[in-house]
């Protein structure tokens, strides 16, 4: 491969990579600092990036949308259409215990994805939604529109790197992180477990929703396709246990670098003989399925463990 | 400060406490004793709000808290430990006894994110509160320590400290000396003692050494297969044959699971 053509390869998968780091650190928020088993990431990062889409296109008869507004607002819009939806699954199921909760969640997922398939007079069903717009897309066109979109996923980025690590060190995260430990100590202690639970699952929905609004922006185009939990849930739950669950920092790097590693068998799986290729996307899960199995046993926390923040010495 | 009126527990089955009142005097240290399976632990759930009741009422100072769940009861001054302990095992001690303090202005998510300087000052009381109850209980050794990691001893301590970090009224000891060497057991009752009568703080206990029950308690409240047995004075409960039936009478009362 030629040199700008590797640069631009690896724009595209750090833009990629930048859009699972926020997944993954709303996947923190929800569980490693909560405990909240959510096992239907996929839906909604699908809700924010339908959310994002139909707000900002133009208007067309085939789905709902034609508001066109501004891309910040879209993704405003996806934020709060996630989290809405975030909401109402958390006061159903915020009493379950981890595992009940995940059941739930994956049901969650699978019903939203159905919504998006069928209800064709707002998403335009299996077709799909296209010419989803670009940031900055009328002043830069072509690979250069890539680094343009790069330095705005990694803002994103940061911006929910900020939010998620005030929320860690603050006295709100540690009452989270001890519901996490111990709820009965925790209700004991005066904590109401079910408003904090209730908040951690819209915040974390709510980030989602923002890296499914980014992710539509990107590929200017949206089908149901972007609800597959193989991509979506599976992924970001073996970059979350890789990273470091508990640990923000964490999360970005294992984000990273199962990214990484993800991309790397995609350029060896395109080597194999022609009759392979059809199952490579199977090889590349059991290769991400065995390397979750290394981690789990040689780093059991992660590549960067949960860390009680400094409190200032005195 | 407590008082229990007719309360009935049941898990599905028979009711593991029937028809049991009682009260617990104010600044008081008052113990709850009686064979395995007598519902003690289950009455300390149903005092804190863990269990629901199946009838009866659950007053604190006067007032009926028995709709109220556990948080609403920490409100009012209620704190309880558990019998096996339940600490925030991935915090360290520090953030243990902080996170057990109310702070209402540092739990408010949009104070977090918008308004960091608002808990500030909160956040420092707490941690000196937090840095203080080390101190006392002498655990300074491991302050930054995992909870997670401690010894059961010190996961002990720390359920007291948890407890007192509330700035409860009244607080439920279950069980507290379970399991402990004689030294700290005896480190242990020197802080209950020293609490009381220092701060007035009132105390309800579970325990099942008669002889240490003897040492802290004016009162104790019998209780055996889910009834009051009786209450009164420790001598006048070792002598009442009732207690000594339940206690050594050869395991009629032993036959709840």
């Amino acid at each position: 491969m030629e040199m700008t053509g590797l640069f631009f390869y690896l724009v595209s998968v750090l833009i990629a990579g930048g859009i699972y780091a926020v997944l993954c650190l709303a996947l923190n928020v929800q569980w490693g600092m909560g405990g909240l088993f959510n096992a239907g990431i996929a839906g909604f990062f699908a809700v924010g990036a339908y959310a994002s889409a139909i707000v900002t296109t133009a208007a067309s008869d085939k789905h709902l949308g034609g508001f066109g507004l501004p891309i910040p607002l879209g993704l405003v819009a996806a934020m709060i259409v996630a989290g809405a939806t975030g909401w109402i699954v958390a006061k159903i199921c915020v009493r379950l215990k981890s595992d009940y909760l995940a059941m739930a969640s994956v049901g969650i997922a699978e019903i939203l994805r159905l919504v998006i398939v069928n209800e064709s007079w707002l998403t335009n069903g299996s077709l799909g939604i296209s010419g989803v717009p670009r940031p900055f897309g009328d002043l830069v066109q072509g690979r250069s529109a890539d680094l343009v979109y790069l330095a705005v996923v990694w803002f994103c980025v940061l911006c929910v790197y900020i939010l998620c690590q005030r929320l860690y060190v603050s006295p709100w995260g540690r009452t989270l992180r001890a519901i996490r430990d111990n709820e009965d100590s925790a209700r004991a202690a005066g904590k109401d477990v079910d408003w904090f639970r209730v908040q951690t699952f819209v915040i974390g929905c709510a980030i989602m929703g923002l890296a499914g609004g980014l992710s539509a922006h990107y590929f200017k185009f949206l089908s149901p396709s972007a609800t597959e939990p193989l991509l979506v849930t599976f992924l970001v739950w073996v970059m979350l246990m890789a990273g470091g669950s508990g640990n923000n920092r964490g999360a970005i790097l294992g984000a990273l670098a199962i990214w990484f590693i993800w991309s790397a068998t995609e350029i060896l799986t395109s080597r194999l003989p022609p009759e392979w290729i059809t199952r490579s996307s199977y090889i590349r899960m059991l290769l991400v399925g065995l390397l979750l199995q290394f981690v789990l046993q040689k780093f059991r926390s992660g590549l960067m463990p949960e860390k009680s923040p400094k409190i200032r010495s005195d | 400060m407590i008082s229990v009126e007719h309360v009935k527990v049941s898990y599905g089955g028979p009711n593991v406490v029937d028809d049991v009142s009682f009260d617990i005097p104010a600044g008081r240290i008052t113990g709850l004793i009686g064979p395995n399976g007598a519902g003690k632990t289950t009455m300390f759930n149903a005092i804190a709000g863990h269990v629901a009741l199946a009838g009866g009422r659950i007053l604190l100072e006067r007032k009926d808290i028995t709709g109220l769940q556990p948080h609403q009861r920490a409100a009012r001054g209620l704190a309880r430990t558990f019998q096996i302990p339940h600490e925030f095992s991935q915090l360290t001690v520090i953030e243990n006894f902080m996170a057990a303090a109310a702070t209402p202005i540092g739990e408010n998510v949009f104070n977090v994110i918008f308004r960091r300087g608002r808990f500030a000052e909160e956040e420092e009381k707490t941690y000196r509160a937090a840095r203080d109850m080390v101190t006392f209980l002498e655990i300074e050794q491991v302050k930054d320590e995992k909870a997670g990691n401690l010894s059961g001893g010190q996961k002990k301590l720390l359920e007291l400290g948890r407890a007192l970090m509330q700035k409860p009224k009244i607080i439920l000891l279950d069980e507290i000396g379970a399991g402990i060497n004689r030294t700290l057991l005896a480190k242990i009752s020197d802080k209950i003692l020293h609490l009381n009568k220092e701060q007035g703080l009132t105390f309800c206990l579970i325990e099942h050494d008669l002889d240490y029950v003897s040492k802290l308690c004016d009162e104790v409240i019998v209780m055996a297969q889910g009834t009051l047995l009786m209450e009164g004075t420790v001598d006048a409960v070792r002598q009442d044959a009732r207690v000594i039936e339940a206690y050594f009478g050869g395991g009629k009362y032993e036959a709840r699971p």
